[in-house]
């Protein structure tokens, strides 16, 4: 365990330098970025001379070390800077935001695993059969529609002419108030405080932006549960398994799911990542209050404290991705040795 | 956050159907029940500041300074054809000010304040907090103090607190813009008393304390705020600058999809909706109520830049302006919301927007550019701002289609929001553009003042012409009762038609979408002014 806590350690230090890079190239890039923001900023009726009071007033009218000195320094007190487009600090920001995506994704990765790793396993030990080509059928149905139009279908029969959603109005419909926050999933801090009716209230706003995230995912997840099912039973192990007459349920899920694993697990990493990204259309459809909105109306904004403090929050949250999918490694697989990576 | 209330204080707070008593069955209760005096309200844009003057406070949160701050003075409001309410430029009204006097000079307002007058905390609104705030308007710079010197409002020692109740400004010389630009939302009265316990060596005007606290005398208060959520306003029933509002609460929830918004409102969860697409007025009028009011002092343009060499030929930018599809743009861009500006038979009239004489004719296009020197045609970006793009690119696809049957080829650039504001008006370096720009004060000088001269923000074009630069001088200030007045401005209508950096398609609308909810009131400022709201 020593030896773990070790390794784990040795992989953050080597986090250290990616992080340093982020941090440098995110401020030459939102500075390379066309738009002016003093002019952005200056309002609607601003001359010249309010324009560069403007620019005066948000710093940036010192030299590019200048403002990177002060961009470090504030960094290192854990100031992220004050976004323009919301007049907040962005580090309160992302802690109200990053939580909101971060609920929809699990929550709707959550389901799209429910769904798509028995399906593929299904279709694995089935190939040709009816079953294999449903959910072929299925997974294709759900990558090629776009999320905004899965989306707005959705809420159009669910909301609009059925009535059975509650109305898409984020996180929780005006009625309620937020949960205490401790952990800034709804579901969490209102099971936490043990207020059933937040709870579900919050549970019925996320089934159809999660459902329609789930959809978006189910392709990846289950054509990759169904490949390395396919090549986990047609292995020698497997054939092995089968001579010493095992049951048919010991060497499906002891043997072959547990070989199968790996490579869906790494996949999960990946449509989780990109899941994030592809969130902001999603947050969009339903007034979902998360980073990738956030993220998005700051870049049209070329709001600089704002897109820093984003691409660093999504930097860290990769790096801790990244570890948490290697020790999921070495847990189902214990021949990969962690540290001899 | 210094504003959020208690969670159950919140409920408790709230209308009778939001009590305790309701509690349980909350998880069943559709929006629209969730009480008779709350009014739900969805909008698209965010708002990001509850202090106007702070810089990079954006449009929508200027309704913040309207709901929850008083001014000295207000318009008034008129019924409108179509039987919707509109303020009224034409009257100024009392707001905090119970009356007022202008010296026979012209030069000295002096503004008796109301002696009931009292801010949300119950404390008496004085010349001192009038005086404070003027102060602060004029001397935090950026937009505020603009707009503050359009009235000619330029600096601290022009405002005097002589008693608790008189308040005068003194102007460097009369103008007709100094009592309007008081009542526009720029020069809103703070309480000072509470803003200087937040008044540090850094931060002389309490910026970071109004930033997130409403402390006016207005007929709200901002009791909840989560940025990029919501916002939510609670009745001041201490208000005396107008009968109070029939809403004990409005709250404004921010929903970025169009197609949401417009589920919402049809729905009848929602209240109100700002600010929607012409498309969906035409759609949705007769379901909903939907109210489209022509923005006053306000227009649609073509704009053709002077540093760009074919537009320097007079014949060429008249070509241009023959070959513009107005009526099917009218028709497709703004599905027939507005006021067309093109056809017109003559300056008559001193009313601005008007249309300008000309109409699709490809023949006289083609008459013109044959004069020209640039009758083989040329090439020539055609740009477009991306946060338009729902009126901008079908104008712009139309007009490319005609422009190439002259032999003008033009590609089509959108520009994306912040690069926009720079490229066209700071730097004016977009040979052609599609350009909007509406007026405040609503006088036809004002629009020349900042579109037509030299130099000025939303002269996009790079336009310059000395009788222009003369004429608008000599009117800005001058009444409109004045002799002069009338023959001076059709002569500014006249040049800017026969010159063109701009060349006027339509008066665009603002339509917005109520059901279930009465009280909507067009203002000038174009955001919600949540002060006549009521259920029903």
């Amino acid at each position: 365990m020593n030896r773990r806590l070790r390794a784990v350690l040795a992989r953050l230090a080597q986090a250290l330098p990616v992080i340093l890079g982020v941090v440098l190239v995110s401020f030459l890039l939102t500075r390379a970025l066309p738009g002016d923001p003093a002019a952005y900023f200056a309002g609607d009726a601003a001359d010249a001379a309010s324009i560069e009071e403007t620019r005066v007033k948000l710093g940036l009218d010192r030299s590019m070390p200048e403002q990177f000195g002060l961009y470090v320094l504030q960094l290192a007190q854990g100031d992220l800077g004050q976004s323009l487009t919301t007049g907040q600090p962005v580090v309160e920001e992302l802690a109200r935001r990053l939580p909101a995506s971060l609920e929809l994704t699990l929550v709707a990765l959550l389901v799209s695993c429910g769904i798509a790793v028995p399906l593929g396993v299904l279709a694995a030990t089935r190939p040709g059969s009816w079953v294999d080509h449903a959910c072929r059928l299925l997974v294709t149905a759900g990558v090629s529609l776009p999320t905004f139009f899965t989306g707005v279908a959705l809420i159009y029969v669910f909301y609009y002419l059925t009535g059975w959603a509650p109305s898409p109005l984020g996180r929780l419909d005006f009625i309620y108030l937020e949960p205490p926050s401790v952990t800034g999933f709804f579901l969490i801090d209102a099971a936490l405080a043990g207020d059933a009716e937040t709870w579900f209230a919050a549970l019925r706003q996320l089934i159809l932006p999660a459902a329609t995230l789930a959809l978006f995912t189910l392709a990846p997840i289950a054509r990759m549960t169904r490949a390395a099912m396919l090549s986990a039973l047609s292995s020698d192990y497997i054939r092995t398994a089968r001579a010493a007459g095992l049951t048919s349920r010991k060497i499906l899920f002891g043997y072959a799911f547990r070989n199968a694993l790996l490579p869906v697990v790494t996949t999960l990493g990946m449509v989780f990542s990109f899941t994030l990204g592809a969130n902001v259309l999603v947050e969009k459809v339903f007034a979902w209050p998360g980073i990738g909105s956030y993220a998005v109306e700051a870049l049209v904004a070329s709001d600089y404290a704002a897109v820093q403090g984003f691409v660093l929050c999504m930097a860290l949250l990769f790096v801790a991705l990244n570890l948490l999918i290697d020790l999921a490694y070495s847990m189902i697989d214990p021949r990969i040795g962690f540290d001899s990576k | 956050m210094g504003l959020d209330t208690s969670r159950r204080g919140f409920l408790k707070g709230g209308s009778v159907a939001l009590g305790a008593a309701a509690l349980p069955f909350l998880k069943f209760m559709p929006a629209q029940a969730a009480g008779d005096d709350v009014v739900v309200v969805v909008m698209g844009q965010t708002i990001n500041s509850l202090d106007l003057h702070r810089t990079g406070t954006n449009r929508p949160s200027y309704q913040v300074a309207v709901n929850c701050y008083d001014r000295l003075v207000s318009f008034g409001t008129k019924t409108m054809p179509d039987g919707s309410l509109s303020y009224d430029y034409s009257t100024i009204v009392p707001e905090i000010a119970e009356s007022w006097t202008v010296s026979d000079d012209g030069k000295v307002l002096t503004f008796r304040i109301k002696p009931e007058a009292v801010f949300q905390d119950g404390s008496k609104v004085t010349a001192q907090d009038v005086k404070w705030s003027f102060d602060r308007a004029v001397s935090v710079g950026g937009f505020p103090t603009t707009q503050m010197a359009a009235g000619g409002l330029l600096r601290p020692d022009q405002f005097a607190a002589v008693d608790e109740a008189t308040f005068t400004v003194t102007l460097d010389k009369p103008s007709k813009l100094a009592l309007p630009d008081l009542a526009v939302p720029v020069p809103f009265i703070l309480n000072s008393k509470i803003a200087k316990q937040h008044v540090t060596d850094a931060d002389p005007w309490a910026m970071e304390f109004v930033h997130k606290n409403t402390i006016g005398s207005g007929a709200y208060k901002v009791v909840r705020w989560d940025p990029g959520q919501q916002l939510v306003y609670e009745r001041n029933d201490l208000w005396t600058g107008g009968p109070l509002p029939g809403a004990k609460r409005v709250v404004l929830r921010e929903v970025p999809s169009q197609a949401t918004r417009r589920a919402l409102i049809e729905r009848g969860d929602v209240q109100m909706s700002w600010n929607i697409p012409n498309k969906d007025a035409s759609e949705l009028d007769g379901k909903v109520e939907v109210y489209s009011t022509p923005i006053e002092n306000a227009i649609y343009v073509v704009s053709l830049n002077y540093n760009f060499e074919p537009f320097q030929d007079p014949d060429v930018r008249k070509a241009v302006a023959y070959a513009i599809p107005y009526e099917e743009i009218f028709k497709t861009a703004a599905y027939g919301r507005g006021v067309p500006m093109w056809g017109g038979s003559g300056i008559e009239t001193i009313d601005w927007p008007q249309p300008s004489p000309y109409v699709f004719d490809l023949d006289k296009a083609r008459e013109h550019l044959e004069k020209s020197a640039f009758a083989g045609g040329f090439d020539v970006p055609f740009s477009i701002d991306l946060g338009q793009s729902d009126w901008m690119e079908p104008t712009a696809l139309l007009i490319q289609e005609q422009l190439a049957k002259l032999g003008i080829t033009s590609t089509i650039d959108k520009i994306p929001g912040a690069n926009w504001r720079t490229a066209s008006l700071v730097e004016k370096r977009l040979p052609l553009a599609l350009e909007t720009f509406g007026g405040w004060l609503n006088y036809p000088c004002y629009y020349f003042f900042w579109a037509y001269q030299e130099g000025h923000l939303f002269n996009s074009s790079n336009y310059a012409n000395p009788e222009i630069e003369q004429l608008v001088a000599e009117t800005l200030d001058l009444p409109v009762e004045h002799p002069d007045y009338a023959p001076k401005v059709k002569r500014m209508f006249e040049i800017a038609f026969e010159d063109l950096p701009r060349i006027p398609l339509f008066q665009p609308a603002l339509s917005v979408a109520m059901n279930g909810a009465t009280g909507y009131e067009y203002w000038f400022h174009r955001e919600l002014d949540a002060r006549k709201l009521a259920k029903g």
